[in-house]
């Protein structure tokens, strides 16, 4: 059981990350989606805080609620700015529904698997003391650099194509 | 420490309000962006996963996780962008080019 503070801070994240996120569905306007989705991202990066992750939690904030999401505003600008007038509010059909209570059903399931089995793999030899004395972005970097370096070099591969693609994708012709 | 199954409810709660919003929102960018909800979501279950069980292996597939998704996001915008200057339209029922 942690500390009290550690409780507060827990709750207040987790509320405000599931509120923020089904913001993200209901508000019809994309651009109020995607602040919404901004505030969901910095609450899922104090979840990772208090997990004594700092180095996630960095990248979070500079990757998804900076990086991703202001390329998404910056798209939204670009092509939805009549469209977003023309959307018709949010109808429950049929279909929907169902598609809704299959969700919660997947929902429970998860729960369900969860409690079934808490955690059944093996310990790991990073202990909260060891990380401590190292320091955590410091081990991070030394696994990046020791035993994932050949992901490391190839996730670099994977963003120069991202790049070149979207480049190549968007680009007029002539 | 908390116990861990608080965080692990908690990702699979914010995972499931992104698979609702992909299945109920018909705007192609709404549903991107439930899409990067659910991956973050994932990554809540990962970081909490390891950790408990005191290891790196979570947070560094984490990580890759998320180049990969940067990368997704240029070129899954690109085509965004590309399908409004063909077709004036990025709304998913909409875009039936492929049904035949």
């Amino acid at each position: 059981m942690g500390s009290s503070f550690e409780w507060v801070v827990f709750t207040v994240s987790a509320i405000g990350a599931v509120l923020a996120g089904v913001m993200v569905i209901l508000r019809r306007n994309p651009i109020h989606s995607a602040m919404f989705l901004v505030l969901n991202f910095f609450f899922v990066a104090v979840i990772y805080l208090l997990l004594r992750n700092q180095f996630i939690a960095i990248v979070q904030v500079m990757v998804y609620a900076g990086a991703i999401m202001m390329l998404i505003v910056f798209t939204i600008m670009l092509i939805s700015v009549e469209e977003s007038r023309r959307s018709s509010p949010l109808k429950l059909t049929p279909v929907r529904v169902f598609g809704i209570v299959l969700s919660f059903l997947f929902l429970i399931e998860l729960c369900g698997g969860l409690f079934l089995e808490m955690l059944p793999g093996r310990r790991g030899e990073f202990t909260p003391e060891k990380v401590a004395s190292i320091g955590h972005v410091k081990t991070v970097g030394g696994l990046l650099m020791s035993r994932f370096i050949f992901p490391f070099e190839l996730v670099s591969l994977v963003l120069l194509i991202g790049i070149i693609g979207a480049v190549i994708l968007v680009k007029k012709e002539r | 420490m908390i116990p861990a199954a608080f965080f692990l409810v908690l990702g699979a709660v914010i995972f499931v309000i992104g698979v609702i919003g992909v299945l109920v929102r018909r705007e192609a960018i709404v549903i991107f962006m439930c899409i990067e909800m659910m991956l973050s979501a994932v990554g809540i279950t990962l970081v909490a996963a390891s950790c408990y069980l005191h290891s790196f292996d979570g947070v560094l597939f984490l990580f890759f996780a998320m180049t990969v998704a940067a990368a997704e996001a240029a070129v899954g915008l690109a085509i965004f962008v590309l399908l409004y200057r063909t077709r004036k339209t990025v709304r998913a029922d909409e875009i039936n080019l492929l049904r035949w």
